[in-house]
């Protein structure tokens, strides 16, 4: 049983093996919002960027991917709502303790930004000068966009999470740098994909560093990123964004096919990236163990307060008790 | 105001259960059997706002004390041959731990901090409410809670909690479940008077032999900034599936931010050197 009484507490007591915190709610469009997000936000910079570099096929390319990922991001959103037709109430107040909030407001300016940058790109629809504003403002708000949505599921209880918040958004950022380079070596013939090809690599690489760095720090917490459904996730992430990285630095250049398969691989790397991180954070919160193990640790090790105050009398029997054991 | 629950006189007849449900209306919540003692409501949600946990525990004596330590083993037997008392219960050794939980109010309440729509705030009376004509049923407060308190209504698609009864304090009524309490274990008053009755309550009952009696969420110096309901726990907060040191992760929340913010710094820049580095 896990509740006997000795002196002290057992280390893993727990209430019936249940969990202390709640699992999020939140439907599978959250990931693929991350996913999408990052997509967006990444290919929206690289867009801009493509442009300053004089690479005109590339960014024609890379807008309209921009604007496919931030504008399916709402829907996703919207979608997972509880109540989906009061959306705007996202808007009714600005909170900078809610990365939520915050990002609500991020992702409405980004989604007008993209809009008009690329119906500018695309079209003549648009004034010249509210092109000029819209393009660089939709690359410089696609960044945050891509690496919020970490600072958003680390600002919880939940342990996977909360304790990662420092590598979370490394991980996203290099996932956003990794899908946009992919996507845009996807659309664009190989003599102009060459920047899309090298983003993809960094990213790639990025990504698969930053996840290994991550599992590191967080030491016993980082186990549900690599077990159970986080764990086949993770690994499918790793075997994709490998292979695919490989096959745009091999043959990206000179087929393709290889660049668009390579590509393809990068970009569902990505995403089952963004789905193992998913998945880690409800795993923590369903095992009580992973709750409970590190707040008792940090009160038995003096690093937290706790939240039990037990009277002068009780503190010194318990003392003697441990020194009569001793 | 607030809650003192001192689970030390909690009998579990699961009145205060009852009586929130039906004061306000909460749906049913039928969980089935699930073994675990006399405990079918299974934890704080929804549709459950007062959750009354059992412990079932066995004190180890004797022999099986002796697990731990052979010194420690005969130490307890000499103190239940000295006292006569075996255990915490004389007799069969056991001892049955009832609790009953709800929404802690807390003073840095993440679930507030996190609410994108401003649904979840801060009543007149200090306490945490969620206004069920404004949440969007985004759900970010469920996760946010250190204590598991809140989660998502099925078919509603809105988050449901705990109010203390706002109100019947509007009404200078105490909340349903403190006034149906047949042992006073739910009391509901001022919180500083609260606080010192409680006291006096943990150092009476360590002096009389439980040990291990703590105040739960009694101080303002915990990782929540104090608590609008706190508790008279006979063991580690673990065992009744309390967290031992909750903390409102707002207080991370510049790291959190200065990290995603140097994330997307370093993304531009990577971002830029990819694609500009290229062209010399």
């Amino acid at each position: 049983m896990s509740e006997t009484g000795s002196a002290t507490a057992p280390r893993q007591a727990s209430y019936h093996g249940n969990p202390v915190i709640k699992e999020p709610v939140w439907t599978p469009e959250i990931p693929w919002y991350f996913f999408a997000g990052g997509l967006g936000g990444g290919s929206a910079a690289l867009a801009w960027l493509a442009e300053r570099a004089g690479e005109e096929e590339l960014a024609r390319r890379a807008w309209p991917i921009a604007l496919a990922g931030v504008g399916v991001s709402p829907v996703l959103l919207i979608s997972d709502l509880g109540r989906p037709s009061r959306f705007l109430n996202m808007l009714r107040m600005f909170k900078v303790t809610s990365p939520m909030s915050v990002g609500s407001w991020l992702l409405a300016a980004t989604g007008t930004a993209v809009g008009l940058a690329a119906a500018d790109a695309l079209t003549d629809l648009v004034p010249g000068v509210v092109g000029r504003v819209a393009r660089p403002a939709a690359a410089a708000l696609g960044l945050p966009l891509s690496t919020y949505t970490a600072a958003l599921i680390a600002q919880t209880a939940v342990p996977a999470w909360h304790e990662a918040r420092r590598e979370l958004p490394v991980v996203f950022g290099a996932g956003a740098a990794a899908s946009a380079g992919a996507a845009a070596t996807i659309a664009t013939p190989l003599r102009h994909a060459a920047a899309a090809r090298r983003v993809a690599l960094a990213g790639a690489a990025a990504e698969l560093l930053s996840v290994q760095a991550m599992e590191q720090r967080l030491g016993e917490l980082g186990e549900p990123y690599h077990t159970e459904q986080a764990g086949t996730y993770a690994r499918v992430a790793r075997g994709l964004t490998v292979g695919g990285a490989l096959l745009v630095g091999a043959l990206g250049a000179r087929s393709r096919p290889a660049a668009i398969a390579g590509g393809a691989m990068v970009l569902a790397g990505a995403a089952c990236e963004r789905w193992s991180v998913f998945k880690a954070g409800l795993q923590s919160a369903r095992d009580p163990k992973y709750t409970v193990g590190p707040q008792r640790e940090r009160v038995d090790g003096g690093r937290g307060r706790g939240a039990s105050r037990r009277p002068a009398a009780a503190r010194a029997l318990a003392a003697a008790r441990e020194a009569v054991a001793r | 105001m607030g809650f003192f629950t001192d689970t030390s006189i909690c009998i579990g007849c699961k009145a205060c259960e009852v009586a929130c449900k039906e004061w306000n209306r909460v749906p049913e919540s039928p969980q089935g059997f699930t073994g675990d003692s006399y405990d079918n409501t299974i934890d704080l949600g929804a549709d459950t706002w007062r959750h009354v946990a059992f412990v079932e525990q066995r004190k180890p004596i004797g022999i099986e004390a002796a697990e731990r330590s052979l010194v420690e083993a005969a130490s307890l037997d000499q103190l239940a041959a000295e006292s006569g008392l075996q255990t915490y219960q004389e007799g069969d050794g056991m001892r049955w731990l009832m609790a009953s939980d709800v929404c802690k109010h807390c003073t840095d309440a993440a679930c507030l901090e996190v609410c994108p729509t401003g649904a979840l705030f801060r009543t007149e009376f200090g306490t945490v409410v969620v206004q069920e004509d404004v949440c969007n049923g985004c759900g970010y407060c469920v996760p946010a809670c250190p204590f598991g308190v809140l989660d998502k209504r099925e078919g509603d698609g809105r988050v449901w909690k705990c109010t203390l009864c706002y109100d019947r304090l509007k009404d200078d009524k105490e909340p349903a479940c403190a006034q149906a309490c047949p042992t006073d274990s739910i009391q509901f008053g001022e919180l500083e008077e609260l606080r010192e009755r409680a006291g006096a309550r943990v150092e009476a009952l360590v002096d009389a032999g439980a040990e291990r009696a703590q105040l739960y969420l009694a101080g303002d110096d915990d990782g929540i900034g104090g608590a609008g309901a706190f508790f008279l726990l006979l063991d580690e907060p673990e065992v009744y599936g309390l967290p031992p040191d909750p903390i409102d992760t707002t207080r991370d929340l510049g790291s959190t931010w200065a990290a995603a913010g140097l994330a997307a710094v370093g993304l531009g820049a990577a971002l830029a050197a990819a694609v500009l580095g290229g062209r010399r």
